[in-house]
């Protein structure tokens, strides 16, 4: 029995040296495959927690169109969905930039290849930086809002353009004062706090009293898809609930809304980012690679190919961020 | 894909290209447009849109079907899936569409069960 086993492994010599081909596809590539399946998985864990908290919160949940509606150059102006619909088309277009560097790498050109794979990288660092900007603007928030001790949060709008949003600095009344930050190197040494807003809750609150042409904009939805706008009265009465002045984004609490849609923001692209960040040193790896005509002596392109399926999975997962993130 | 035979069709046979380049190309074509109306529809929101289908708005049901749609066509053409074997094809699409579908179904109802009991508890969670 043993001597039977044996022999045919003789025979088989490719058995353990990876020969042999299942389903007709090279090792490498198998095994890219058994990656990107196992990381479509955890993107889809990621997504589906993203999912999990935003039906906990069907009701309250920010709008994407509200948060992310800058365009560079264009400064106060509304304009959702057109900055991320570029940064989508950047991304599929550096995916075919580098499926026709694998073509032309089955067909042994190694200049095309070069020209493909230094466009594929150059696509891949212009979407990593367009998501930079992204993050920038997220983080430093171009309004302000307040929270109230229950974590809600309360924009300001104009009473006769409900759908422009008050900036704090329209509001707020100044008061005099001398609050500055408290860092370990002014009061005790072990004591600081986090960076003061622009403006105290104080100079917010009175500034909203004053000012009868103001609302607030609270977090929860109407059976339209829009959020609830309340009357000055009950704004007058809601306002006095704000324990903080909140600008920009960080992981605690965000102006834009519920805070966990902050942590999933960062969250998600910035594990999509950083695939994408690995990916363009990846594609800059091969693509010097192939300049020194690694793969010319090797015979054949699959690294490039191999690459490939990556990098197009980094683009199918921006897809469904996309989706998930920014149109539903 | 060493003696570079690609399938050179799309649609089923609808659109066949000379050239695994022009298929690209097409790809590239397909896949703008349809990226195209799924913003042009994040954008105007049509109204009719808004109704409720399964409990989801129908709108998102359109963008949730476009998606798979594109992410079919970057497997199949950008990753080369339907150049590959029928038993490697499988072996990821139903991997995938298996465990993600139920990991999906699991949560989002338990989200949803969630939601109620905060909505119809008798605890107030704005204070």
């Amino acid at each position: 029995m043993s001597s039977a086993i044996s022999t045919t492994i003789e025979e088989d010599e490719d058995l353990w040296g990876g020969g042999k081909k299942p389903f007709k596809a090279s090792y490498g590539k198998l095994m890219m495959w058994f990656f990107i399946v196992s990381d479509a998985l955890t993107f889809s864990g990621f997504l589906v927690a993203y999912g999990f908290s935003r039906y906990k919160n069907i009701d309250s949940w920010p709008i994407a169109d509200e948060v992310f509606n800058h365009f560079p150059f264009l400064h106060g102006v509304d304009a959702p969905m057109y900055y991320v619909a570029l940064m989508t088309f950047v991304l599929i277009f550096s995916s075919v930039t580098m499926v026709l560097a694998v073509d032309a790498g089955h067909h042994m050109q190694k200049d095309r290849v070069v020209f493909y794979m230094a466009l594929t990288s150059i696509g891949g660092a212009i979407f990593v930086g367009s998501q930079a900007w992204e993050w920038k603007n997220f983080i430093s928030g171009e309004y302000g809002a307040v929270e109230t001790r229950g974590g809600q949060i309360y924009q300001f709008v104009y009473k006769d353009n409900p759908k422009k949003r008050v900036g704090l600095e329209e509001i707020a009344l100044e008061i005099p004062g001398d609050r500055i930050q408290n860092e370990s190197n002014k009061g005790i040494w072990f004591s600081n706090e986090p960076t003061l807003p622009s403006f105290t809750l104080e100079e917010v609150v009175s500034g909203f009293k004053s000012n009868s042409e103001i609302l607030i904009k609270t977090e929860k939805i109407d059976a339209k898809g829009h959020k609830i706008i309340l009357s000055r009265e009950e704004s007058l009465e809601k306002i006095n609930q704000a324990k903080y002045v909140v600008e920009g984004a960080n992981l605690v609490r965000n102006e834009y809304g519920n805070r966990l849609f902050a942590d999933f923001f960062f969250f998600i692209t910035g594990f999509h980012g950083f695939h994408v960040l690995s990916g363009v040193i990846i594609n800059i790896i091969i693509f010097f690679n192939v300049l020194v005509g690694t793969y010319e002596r090797r015979g054949h392109y699959e690294m490039v190919e191999k690459v490939g399926l990556y990098w197009h999975f980094v683009d199918l997962v921006w897809v469904f961020v996309f989706t998930f993130f920014y149109l539903v | 894909m060493e003696n570079s035979t690609h399938k050179l069709e799309i649609f089923r046979g609808l659109l066949k290209f000379k050239s695994n380049q022009t298929k690209i190309w097409g790809v590239l074509i397909f896949l703008s447009i349809v990226t195209t109306i799924e913003v042009v529809l994040g954008i105007i929101k049509p109204e009719i849109l808004m109704n409720t289908f399964l409990s989801t708005k129908l709108i998102n049901w359109i963008f949730i079907i476009l998606t798979l749609v594109k992410a079919y066509y970057i497997a199949w053409d950008f990753m080369h899936l339907r150049d590959e074997t029928n038993g490697l094809q499988a072996s990821i699409v139903i991997t995938l569409l298996f465990l993600i579908a139920y990991l999906v179904f699991i949560i989002l109802v338990e989200g949803n069960y969630i939601y109620d009991v905060l909505y119809e508890g008798f605890v107030s969670w704005n204070f």
